[in-house]
């Protein structure tokens, strides 16, 4: 690793400042993924801003919504009685992600910032977009098999790996960050961005703010039938082939509401919502789930490796569907 | 270049940067042949290292404090291995995907390799050197012997502090429960069967880990 400066300070606002006055200087909080870049000379800062000693942890129900802090663990989130209770699509989706001992150093602010596991973006000796921009995408005619089949740009067909994001997307959580110029609520849905011909953005956080929170709706409707399902090449401990995070209100044998999202398909978590509006206020049967889940993946197109996602994707998320509604 | 110059230009920590680059390349061209090269370049990193501040770091390995100078890029890995000279700890990966390097921070499992030395202040590690009382090995240790969960035996001081985890957590329930929260723990001479078994046996017999 290169060297590089340190500073922990105690309050959100010395850790602003700290970005604003120094160019090169980045966040850290458990460092799960930063550390790993900065091993390998993906990411380079020149000064680390330590924010384990700000008041950010802990999870609270306050009226209709359910508050995360940012630098609550991912172990923390996903064994939290309120989570487990009522967003257990959470707690699933936290368990499905990397290893235990990565969970309990991971936080939900990180979480959101985790970067593709694009092996073009982790290999310095080539050429990558995200990583060098203009250099070009060695994904596009390389080996592609995790990458993403809708949402993506010449410039880059990366996927976001994060499970976390997923469940997060389908339960309509608000971002909650923190800048020089005061607070400000990002929807989820805006959170992440698509790499058009920017891709060495993941998201719309300016570098001088920080994530403080998450806050997800409290909807009791879906926490008694929700799935996050995810394909893998092994049985723990690997990023999606795809994942769907799936929540359903289902009432008097109709589908009253619906929460779609999917991962490993594209740049950010892929809410399906044609999806949920085929399903909506329909009775649940094996033929309205299987034609559902091609509404959102019409504009897919894979890339030589990843053809596969095309079949994999859509039957997924009607598994997720049929097993929800007990037709499995 | 001197150290003093660069304290002198007011933007420190761009100067430093600019001084590392500037010295390779200065370097490259007056050392043309390669093994020289990266000699030099070893040896300017070094210098240029210097420059960083070290930062101080109280931290409590296996019960004994210790009070440190770190440099910031120094993960609590390297730390315990190559300052505190504590190799049962190992590094396979260092990239926090083989889980060798697992240790307990304040009495949760952690990757050492992607964990920063600095980050760890007035925290409580315990290493695999810290589980057995004097020539008494732990029950863990012990259940791995009995039930041959190791071959090479290099991946097992992370699978061991792991396992320890594992059954405090009440995640040992069942094999296929151990199978999933062991899962950050890759064991490339395939001991799986073994090492669950182990498991299995420590938390049948019970008693306080």
């Amino acid at each position: 690793m290169i060297p590089f400066d340190y500073a922990r300070p105690s309050t959100a606002k010395a850790a602003i400042d700290a970005v604003v006055r120094d160019k090169s200087a980045r966040f850290i909080a458990g460092g799960s993924n930063l550390v790993d870049l900065m091993k390998r000379g993906v990411m380079t800062p020149e000064k680390i801003i330590d924010i384990n000693a700000l008041p950010l942890r802990g999870i609270a129900r306050t009226g209709k919504t359910i508050r995360i802090r940012a630098l609550t663990l991912n172990s923390a989130v996903a064994a939290d009685p309120v989570i487990t209770e009522r967003l257990p699509l959470l707690a699933q989706a936290l368990k499905a992600g990397a290893s235990p001992q990565i969970r309990n150093m991971a936080t939900v602010g990180g979480n959101l910032m985790q970067r593709t596991r694009c092996p073009y973006f982790y290999d310095t000796a080539l050429p990558c977009n995200k990583r060098a921009p203009g250099s070009g995408c060695s994904a596009l005619n390389g080996y592609n098999r995790m990458h993403a089949i809708i949402g993506f740009s010449e410039s880059c067909i990366a996927v976001n790996p994060s499970d976390m994001n997923v469940a997060l997307a389908a339960l309509d959580a608000t971002v909650i960050v923190q800048g020089p110029k005061g607070e400000r609520h990002i929807p989820i849905a805006d959170f992440h961005r698509l790499p058009g011909n920017t891709p060495q953005l993941d998201t719309n956080l300016q570098r001088d703010e920080l994530i403080t929170a998450v806050e997800i709706p409290d909807a009791p409707g879906f926490a008694t039938t929700s799935l996050y399902t995810k394909v893998r090449d092994r049985a723990s401990y690997a990023f999606a082939l795809v994942s769907v995070a799936a929540a359903l209100h289902i009432e008097n044998g109709s589908i009253r509401d619906a929460r779609l999202a999917m991962g490993g398909i594209a740049h950010k978590p892929w809410r399906l919502r044609r999806t949920e509006d085929y399903i909506r206020r329909q009775q649940p049967s094996i033929r309205l789930f299987n034609n559902a889940a091609l509404a959102d993946l019409k504009e897919a197109r894979g890339h030589g490796h990843n053809n596969f996602k095309l079949v994999l994707a859509p039957n997924t998320i009607a598994q997720t569907l049929r097993t929800l509604a007990g037709l499995a | 270049m001197t150290p003093d110059h660069i304290e002198e230009s007011g933007c420190q920590h761009a100067s430093r940067r600019r001084f590392l680059k500037q010295s390779a390349a200065a370097a490259a061209i007056a050392l043309a042949p390669g093994a020289v090269v990266k000699a030099a370049e070893k040896g300017l990193d070094e210098t240029a290292a210097g420059y960083f501040e070290k930062a101080k770091l109280q931290i409590t390995v296996n019960g004994t404090s210790h009070e440190l100078s770190v440099e910031p890029r120094v993960t609590l890995l390297d730390l315990l291995r190559e300052t505190l000279h504590l190799t049962g700890t190992k590094k396979g990966c260092d990239w926090g995907q083989c889980g060798a390097c697992t240790v307990h921070i304040d009495g949760q499992r952690a990757l050492s390799c992607l964990s920063l030395a600095v980050m760890q202040q007035g925290k409580q590690i315990t290493t695999i050197e810290g589980l057995s009382t004097g020539e008494t090995l732990h029950p863990m240790q012990e259940a791995f012997i009995r039930h041959d969960g190791f071959q090479c035996g290099y991946c097992t001081p992370g699978q061991i502090m792991s396992a320890v985890a594992c059954v405090r957590e009440g995640h040992a329930g069942s094999a296929t429960e151990i199978r999933e929260y062991m899962s950050g723990n890759i064991c490339r001479c395939g001991a799986y069967p073994n090492i669950v078994d182990a498991i299995m046996d420590v938390k049948k017999t019970g008693g306080t880990l």
